[in-house]
């Protein structure tokens, strides 16, 4: 027989290992840890939208959906997404609801790429993105972000690996893992190089409700999307869901909004892989758009009071670290300790039980920085820091 | 001003330090918003959400519905502030519906609950009548869940 090994396909093969999952299994023993290494609320779902899925199960809501998702979740959805960003998509013909975001990351890959067909991201970026488009056989295309650009993706960087074989141009702004957000003329440049080259755009807009602005971030600021630009609706697919601003991650739920061929692609993959998505989130999805917002707004409060702490104190201790405009994590610079990001966050889990994540498990563009994810409870992340102080104390002493 | 209001309702007891590190403000700025607020009067006061049922001496406490009967000049004004000023009434509500006042009432027993009620409400000139409903456990109060312990079960590190 051969080696169970062999047996893997390549392509799987050559995924590299997680460097997140590396992280976990160090921080998974130990039970003296405060984690800033989460990518998730700290907050369960609000109330009144686990009390829909309670109600959805008691009146025997459990048969499958229309692979696209309820008609009447993609109306709110609809309605939804015209208000946040400005764009309307018919709920008949160009919604498609799937097991989170990350699923529609896949069947976009899988749905519009071709053997060798490139994708132009921007690293340092959330850990699938590379390998979702090597499985679609597709060749990922990082653009460095940088530091001391505030993470803000350039539109002269990405025309610069644009190639004949360059397909898609994947954003995700507020970013994870480096909360940037871009300034809407930079947009416009890179809406331009979209048409220019004429590109698909794939944009994660999962953290969009998650703003901070003026007023220490307790103004929320306005998320401006790219398929709302001019020209920009027609060659864009546009994905958003509930996990980050309903605080819904184990619900597993997220949308693509795009012309109806594209929907079509992707609901062709989506039917027969995954047939539809669980109807008792589709339940909860419903409840939470339509009469959600309040409580977006108090979980965006507390993250913009704890933002404003974490980013207070980096500054008393001495770790330069930019004011991210959005989601839920601060990517501060950690090179002048001469740390590497991965000793770095070994030395602090270690000397004083705080997980970060290593900047690199996010790309080689995130070497330098560590992601610290401010989503934990004002007390714990008050104790974490002053841990943080002492470990970086240490290290200039 | 409404960010400083929202933290000080869940968490009055922080120092103005503690609230301009979350607010992202300099002591000063919110030294001065607070003493605004509280010579607006829109600040009525700080108090502790006290789950009394954790302790061994519980105090007993009533909803009483008041109808009154109104008067010409003020309606049920001059009269619900009269209610309002006895030390045993802790809240005072003018109501919609079927009876005029929501009085909520506190005292050491049911006696002097019962008491308060036939001695000195209902005597009041005004008074129609009285509905004293006792309580008898708290789920919630003033937003806060009693008995509430939520664990975070999330896994230490995510992407």
């Amino acid at each position: 027989m051969r080696p169970l090994e062999e047996r893997i396909a390549d392509q799987v093969r050559q995924i590299p290992r997680s460097g997140i999952r590396d992280f976990f299994e160090l921080v998974q023993g130990r039970d003296d840890v405060i984690s800033l290494g989460v990518g998730e609320p700290d907050f369960a779902a609000p109330w009144h939208i686990r009390e829909a899925a309670i109600f959805s199960l008691e009146k025997g809501s459990t048969s499958y959906t229309s692979n696209l998702g309820l008609h009447s979740l993609r109306d709110s959805i609809s309605r939804y997404v015209t208000g946040q960003f400005g764009v309307t998509y018919d709920p008949a013909s160009e919604i498609l609801v799937t097991v989170g975001v990350s699923e529609a990351l896949d069947l976009v890959c899988r749905a519009f790429l071709n053997p060798g067909d490139e994708v132009i991201y921007h690293e340092p970026c959330y850990v699938s993105y590379s390998p979702s488009i090597a499985l679609a056989y597709g060749v990922g295309v990082p653009v460095r972000t940088r530091v001391e650009d505030e993470f803000v993706l350039r539109a002269k960087d990405v025309e610069e690996k644009v190639t004949d074989r360059t397909r898609i141009l994947l954003l995700n702004f507020p970013t994870n893992p480096t909360g940037a957000v871009l300034p809407p003329d930079e947009l416009e440049k890179i809406a331009r190089v979209a048409i220019d080259h004429d590109l698909l755009v794939v944009s994660d807009e999962i953290y969009s409700e998650l703003l901070y602005d003026g007023n220490g971030g307790m103004d929320r600021g306005e998320h401006v999307s790219i398929a709302s630009l001019p020209g920009m609706k027609g060659r864009t697919i546009l994905l958003h869901g509930f996990s980050k601003a309903f605080a819904m991650t184990g619900f597993r739920l997220g949308y693509s909004c795009a012309p109806h061929a594209l929907t079509e692609a992707m609901m062709k993959i989506h039917q027969y892989s995954m047939l539809c998505a669980p109807i008792m989130s589709q339940n909860a999805a419903i409840e939470a758009l339509e009469n959600g917002a309040a409580e977006v707004e108090r979980m965006r409060r507390a993250y913009a009071r704890r933002r404003n702490l974490l980013l207070k104190r980096f500054h008393e201790i001495g770790i330069p670290c930019f004011s991210p405009g959005g989601a839920f994590y601060a990517f501060p610079d950690i090179r002048k300790f001469g740390l590497t990001s991965n000793d770095f966050a070994l030395r602090l889990l270690e000397e004083e039980s705080v997980a970060v994540v290593p900047g690199d498990a996010f790309g080689s563009a995130g070497e330098g920085c560590v992601r610290a994810c401010y989503a934990t409870a004002y007390d714990q992340l008050e104790v974490a820091l002053d841990r943080i102080a002492a470990f970086v104390g240490r290290l200039q002493s | 001003m409404d960010a400083l209001v929202d933290l000080l309702q869940r968490e009055a007891r922080l120092s103005t330090s503690e609230i301009a590190d979350r607010l992202g403000r300099s002591e000063e700025e919110v030294a001065g918003m607070m003493k605004k607020l509280e010579g607006s009067g829109a600040l009525l006061g700080y108090h502790a959400v006290v789950d009394k049922d954790q302790f061994d001496y519980v105090p007993v406490s009533a909803l009483i519905e008041v109808k009154l009967t109104p008067e010409r000049d003020g309606g049920f004004d001059r009269m619900a502030r009269r209610i309002a000023k006895f030390d045993q009434v802790t809240s005072c509500y003018l109501m919609s519906g079927g009876y005029d006042l929501a009085v909520l009432v506190e005292g050491p027993s049911l006696r002097d609950v019962a008491q308060f009620v036939s001695e000195k409400l209902s005597t009041l000139e005004g008074v129609l009548s009285t509905a004293t409903h006792f309580q008898l456990k708290v789920y919630k109060q003033s937003g806060f869940l009693a008995a509430d312990t939520h664990e975070d079960e999330r896994l230490p590190v995510t992407p």
